[in-house]
């Protein structure tokens, strides 16, 4: 088990205060100047050392992202942290937000630094409307001791950070649809190319990441690359916020090493599952767009990108919701299409219409309302969907369903077999 | 210059060419929905998905750009599946309503289903209603239909600049609307009907009155203004049902006006369908020979210097022609086709054209309107500025009041004195006229029909040169015309002849009989005693005045050559037949000179020309803009301080046809309004 | 009823969010001031009563130099604007799936009979609304309803019952966890950062 010496997230659960005095205590804002002063090129490359990849879902590797950038012309940088969190099983940036927001502001000093951002948006969801408060106080602070805005922590770099409230679009969290959103418009995704790194938000270049990469970045340049690459596997290093949800003893979150089992992360920290392991029915291993895993996997696999990857999941945000054998799994699923259908922005075909009506027909297949073929074919509108929309969103929206038929159909024909006995009967 | 190759064929395209475009260049089918090639691309239908070799997913070919070395597949299994996919979405909440919908036989949706789908449906769910929506009196929702592919809402706000329609709220939700329940306020707003893949957007004055496969299709020119936009006459009988633009790309692109499309239910209304006599003060129906009678007693008693004959603005080169050799052979020098009463100098055809061309517009870094609202008087020269303002790096500037045109541009006063300052470099945009590469002036009936309108053409043809505007390369001194007939008037000298009297005069009661060839925006007061033939094919201000009506026929009746502002002669080609006992123009004057012992020199249409094309050769040159010399041309005189007022008071009700339309009577209330508050 | 409300004809910003607007438009670079949509539609919400009445788009579209119809566009398409009136409490349970596997449906359950009104309904005297929302993103706090800006976690329909009846009394109940534990730590204290708590 990961010690608490070795935790970035020191105050994960606010024990402590959030403002710059008790941040001070904890070590942030520590050596921030000495870092930068390190150069650009020692901080990009010291990141890409460490192994850190984006904690956001994509889990793309954050010191070759930053090294995307374009050498600077007349055309400002920006660097933008998406504090969108709205993917269902997820609630670990809000725990930075609200209890460690400085760690956050340093590590956007630093990251602008690093693609040579002079200015920085921190893109927040609108309902964490008290997380935001704090943001914006600690902001206030930050500039008010020198630690943000000109020469920022005396580090010779200039750096205005604000902050954007959004006003509820899970797709904002999109890293394009966020750059429409603070653009002043409906968060819909762009078409790439062009890329963000070369013309992004107002169409200059632009890096976009995850409040808990960026949050991650200044212990780890101060404690260095090596210390962070030493947990976790190779590829998948690191140390990683995990928000354990659903029917667990002690739903929480907690700071672990990559690449702890997820049988161990559950029994560790969340009390176990509700009725033992034994009554473990499934996990959704990583936010809701990663695909559902029946018990048996959930017995070994590990909570990293490639062990997930390679069980056709995925580590996505790393928000584990766990289900009990008491659990309706096809109405799980459901509600998550649900989800989809109602944060879709509507933009592109396959998404618009597809995805509500993958919803549609789980809901039948909730009532067990559906022929067995209708299984195959859900799977087949999952794969008109998937790979053929702008964003990602519609790879999300059919991963669960896809998931579901993966591993639970026995139990989809079962419904479907007993609606219909009922049905006779009546 | 990328090269690359598609479906096995290597192919070079220009730098930013989109993968989709380069599959037309090859000829290869590409279906889409969203992407329009005069609109931006969202890539949203994903209709036009191709496999690129080494790219993980299918692509949208619309926004994908050709880079060198790409191997394009467009006919792989991928592709295929891909396409039927989206085929089967969109189509999952579209209703089965073809037979009943206005679109059915043209509708992109319908061909490329039967294309590209699948013979059968898997959705057995319900399908998603869409509510209406009231765009106002020109356009017919049925938002069912919709697949929110929005060109519509791409079309208002780029090419029209009244951004109104929006994708409101999102995901199969998401549906097209204002928001607020209000009329579209463009003048342009029937295109959406052509841009619409689907029967979402219909004609609905047209609505539900003939299927388009059972049209008779005549391609031919618009009269409503002086841009010679090129469209579709689509007939079922001897109707017209409706009229569509067709594509130029020198001219009006694939765009018309809403008065162009719509004013046509005019063509059927306050129709002169047989001669009139005026008896007793009363106008009294008659025969032609009757007519004609009446018109030969009355002329031979009357000195042929106090006859005169006025050209209206919708008015043939082969009837202004004939009339014109009419009135010599009666003797008389007086006729005008101004009946604005513009007098300036038209001694060289560059004096009174667009000399730049209205595609010259998109060349130009510099624009300074002065005495004109080309929304108004041209809508598709308004278009093609917005257009170039759009791209970037071109300015305008107005001289005259101040209009919402749909693009900013910078007020350089109202009245005259702003060309003084731009002359003297007293006004900001001065600088920019003198940086500038291809600077244009558009010099409108604002000023030309004003009484120092001949001094203002002088004065602004000496501003064009001044900023160098006019050289070996670039000609950006721009008449703008508003009349359809206007430029082949001049052509033909339907001017005052030696010792003659032009539009001013013959207005002031000079004289003692005048032959109106559709002439009806005069003040008919101001013509005294006089007697009065009226030719033309409409119950308008021309024919209460009359004498004698002879019923003509209106530009759709008719075949006849009409010269656009730019001097681009083109043929409008007859679709129908003229109501009643109403004839074609030139017949008429030819039958009457006949009558009167004067028997004009041709009785068919081809040997009218021969002569005509004689008389002014440019006219022969069909499609084509003659240059002409430059000359220091321009009449010395006062330039008054007056504020240049607008040509047009009611964009919808220009003339006789628009004014006996229901649909522009419902334009005129519904959307004037809103320019009004707009502006 | 609540529908039934007339739009009003005219809206401004107080003098003091006019301030706050100007500061807010101040973070953006010049010429993007469209970019203040969202946090000006924010402010025109709360200053009319948790809800956007045409007139305030109207008054942001201008003050912003936007198209009415991209400031439309803008209130729709997200989901914290809301269009016609609410309740002065605008109780918003989450039903996503980690709140719904914690027992959202008795949460939903327990407003119902609570205020005696359905989802997407006003009460009478205006002083609830009730509405299903999407995940919040605090579902280790599961499961959990949005009053207005606060998060209300944790709950049970017990729970749910008194912080209702709180509010019907007019008094602010506790925000948060309703059930005393700190944050996301686990309920019997945490497994990490032990000798923080």
């Amino acid at each position: 088990m990961l010690e608490d010496k070795d935790r970035i997230f020191t105050n994960l659960y606010g024990f402590e205060g959030w403002n710059l005095a008790a941040a001070r205590r904890r070590g942030v804002w520590d050596n921030t100047a000495e870092i930068i002063k390190k150069g650009q090129a020692w901080v990009i490359e010291e990141t890409k050392n460490s192994g850190l990849r984006g904690r956001g879902g994509a889990g793309f590797p954050t010191g070759m992202k930053w090294s995307f950038m374009p050498k600077p012309s007349d055309k400002p940088h920006y660097l933008l942290v998406n504090a969108d969190e709205s993917e269902p099983g997820t609630c670990k940036d809000r725990d930075i937000l609200r209890y460690d927001p400085h760690r956050l502001l340093e590590g956007a000093l630093i990251a602008a630094f690093a693609i040579q951002a002079h200015t920085v948006y921190i893109y927040i969801r609108g309902e964490f409307y008290n997380e935001a408060s704090n943001v914006q106080l600690a902001i206030d602070e930050a500039y008010a001791y020198g630690l943000l805005g000109r020469n920022a922590a005396g580090s010779g770099w200039d750096c205005d950070v604000y902050l954007h409230r959004g006003a509820g679009a899970y797709v904002c969290g999109e890293e394009t649809a966020l750059m429409e959103s603070i653009e002043g418009k409906k968060g819909q995704p762009r078409n790439k190319p062009p890329f963000p790194a070369g013309a992004g938000l107002y169409s200059c270049p632009t890096t976009i990441n995850n409040v808990e990469t960026i949050a991650s970045v200044p212990e780890i340049l101060r404690r260095g690359a090596g210390w962070f690459s030493s947990f976790g596997r190779p590829k998948n290093s690191g140390t990683k916020l995990f928000c354990i949800s659903g029917h667990v003893n002690q739903p929480c979150n907690v700071e672990e090493a990559m690449s702890i089992p997820l049988k161990e992360l559950i029994e560790k920290h969340a009390g176990g599952v509700r009725g033992g392991w034994d009554n473990l029915l499934a996990v959704i291993p990583g936010g809701s767009s990663t695909p559902v895993l029946p018990k048996d996997i959930c017995d070994t696999v590990l909570m990293d990108f490639d062990a997930l990857r390679d069980v056709k999941s995925g580590l996505g945000t790393a928000g584990v919701i766990v289900m009990d054998q008491s659990t309706d799994i096809i109405y799980a699923i459901a509600r998550l299409s649900g989800f989809y259908k109602h944060e879709s922005c509507g933009q592109c075909t396959p998404c618009r219409e597809g995805v509500a009506w993958l919803w549609r027909m789980m809901m039948r297949m909730v009532k067990g309302d559906a022929t067995v073929e209708e299984i195959d074919q859900m799977m087949d509108i999952t794969k008109e969907i998937e790979g053929h929309t702008i964003c990602a969103f519609g790879d999300g929206a059919v991963w669960p369903v896809q998931g579901l038929i993966r591993h639970f159909k026995p139990q989809m024909i079962e419904r479907i077999e007993k609606y219909r006995k009922q049905a006779r009967v009546a | 210059m990328p090269k690359l190759t598609i479906n096995g064929i290597e192919v070079e395209v220009a730098q930013g060419t989109s993968v989709l475009q380069a599959c037309e260049q090859l000829e290869i089918e590409v279906p889409h929905f969203c992407y329009h090639d005069r609109l931006s691309v969202p890539a949203s239908c994903r209709m036009c998905l191709v496999e690129i070799e080494k790219m993980p997913k299918p692509v949208a070919s619309c926004a994908q750009p050709c880079a060198d070395g790409m191997v394009v597949h467009t006919d792989s299994a991928v592709v295929k599946k891909a396409r039927k996919g989206v085929m089967e979405l969109l189509l999952i909440n579209h209703p089965l309503d073809c037979p009943i919908c206005d679109q059915g036989g043209e509708c992109d949706l319908q061909d490329q289903a039967v294309a590209y789908g699948c013979g059968c449906g898997r959705h057995h769910e319900n399908k998603r209603i869409v509510g209406e929506k009231e765009l106002g009196p020109l356009i017919k929702t049925a938002m069912t239909r919709c697949i929110q592919c929005t060109r519509c809402v791409r079309f208002v706000d780029e090419i029209c600049g009244t951004p109104e329609l929006g994708g409101l709220y999102r995901g199969e939700k998401m549906e097209i609307g204002t928001y607020v329940a209000r009329a579209l306020s463009s003048e342009m707003s029937g295109n959406l009907i052509d841009i619409c893949p689907v029967g979402a957007l219909t004609n609905k004055p047209a609505a539900f009155t003939a299927r388009s496969w059972e049209l008779q299709k005549t391609e031919t020119i618009d009269v409503f203004d002086a841009i010679g936009c090129n469209i579709r006459v689509d007939m079922r009988g001897n109707d017209v049902v409706r009229v569509l633009p067709r594509l130029n790309e020198d001219i009006n692109e694939e765009w018309i006006n809403d008065k162009s499309r719509f004013a046509i239910d005019g063509l059927k209304r306050q129709r002169l369908d047989r001669p009139y006599v005026r008896r007793d003060g009363k106008l009294v129906p008659a025969s032609w020979n009757e007519a004609f009678a009446v018109i030969a007693e009355k002329l031979r008693g009357i000195a042929p210097n106090r006859i005169a004959a006025l050209a209206g603005d919708l008015v043939d080169c082969e009837a202004m022609f004939a009339l014109k050799s009419l009135v010599a052979a009666l003797g008389s020098p007086n006729l005008d086709c101004r009946q604005d009463g513009a007098n300036y100098d038209v001694s060289t055809r560059a004096a009174s054209i667009m000399n730049s061309g209205i595609a010259g517009i998109e060349e130009s870094d510099a624009i300074v309107l002065i005495g004109t609202n080309p929304r108004h008087e041209g809508t598709l020269v308004n278009a093609r500025i917005r257009k170039r303002w759009l791209r970037g790096g071109c300015r305008v500037g107005v001289i005259g009041a101040t209009v919402d045109l749909g693009y900013p541009y910078q007020s350089i006063g109202t009245t005259p004195q702003g060309i003084a300052d731009l002359m003297f470099g007293k006004h900001a945009f001065a600088a920019i006229l003198k940086n500038a590469k291809k600077p244009m002036f558009i010099l409108g009936a604002g000023a030309l029909a004003r009484e120092d309108g001949a001094a203002l053409h002088r004065v602004v043809r000496e501003l064009a040169e001044h900023f160098n505007a006019v050289r070996e390369d670039w000609n950006g001194f721009n008449v703008f015309q508003h009349a359809a007939s206007r430029i082949g008037g001049l052509d033909l000298d339907f001017l005052p002849q030696i010792g003659g009297q032009g539009t001013r005069a013959i207005l002031g009661g000079a004289m003692e009989a005048v032959w109106l060839l559709g002439a009806d925006e005069i003040d008919v007061t101001k013509l005294g005693n006089a007697f009065v033939v009226y030719q033309g094919h409409h119950g308008d201000v021309g024919a209460h005045r009359a004498d004698v009506i002879l019923p003509g026929a209106a530009y759709t009746e008719k075949t006849g050559i009409y010269v656009n502002t730019e001097g681009r002669p083109q043929v409008a080609l007859q679709a129908t037949f003229p109501p009643g006992e109403a004839r074609e123009d030139w017949k008429i004057i030819r039958a009457f000179s006949e009558v009167y012992g004067e028997a004009l020199p041709y009785d068919t249409l081809d040997t009218l020309r021969t002569k005509m094309f004689e008389s002014a050769p440019v006219l022969a040159n069909i499609g084509h803009c003659e240059k002409s010399g430059w000359s220091a041309f321009g009449f010395t005189g006062e330039v008054s301080a007056q504020p240049f007022a607008p040509v047009i008071e009611n964009f919808y009700m220009t003339d006789p046809i628009s004014r006996a339309s229901a649909t522009m009577a419902k334009c005129s209330d519904e959307i004037l309004p809103l320019w009004e508050a707009a502006e | 009823m609540n529908d039934a409300k007339p739009q009003p004809a005219l809206f401004s910003f107080s003098p003091d969010n006019l301030a706050r607007a100007e500061k807010i438009v101040g973070k953006y670079p010049a010429g993007r001031q469209a970019s203040a949509v969202i946090p000006l539609l924010d402010i025109a919400q709360r200053q009319s009563g948790n809800w956007l009445p045409q007139a305030a788009m109207d008054y942001v579209a201008a003050m912003l130099e936007m198209p009415p119809i991209r400031v439309y566009e803008v209130a729709s398409f997200y989901t914290m604007f809301n269009l016609k009136p609410v309740g002065e409490n605008f109780v918003q349970v989450c039903t996503t799936t980690p709140c719904w596997l914690r027992g959202s449906d008795e949460i939903v359950h327990a407003c119902k009979r609570k205020l005696g009104i359905g989802m997407n309904q006003t009460t009478e005297d205006s002083k609830f609304t009730l509405h299903e929302v999407e995940c919040m993103g605090a579902c280790v706090n599961a499961p959990m309803v949005q009053i207005n800006d606060d998060y209300y976690e944790d709950l049970t329909p017990e729970l749910m019952d008194s912080i209702l009846d709180a509010l019907k009394e007019g008094k602010k109940p506790d925000v948060g966890s309703q059930t005393g534990r700190k944050g996301s730590c686990a309920q019997n204290g945490s497994t990490s950062l032990k000798e923080k708590a």
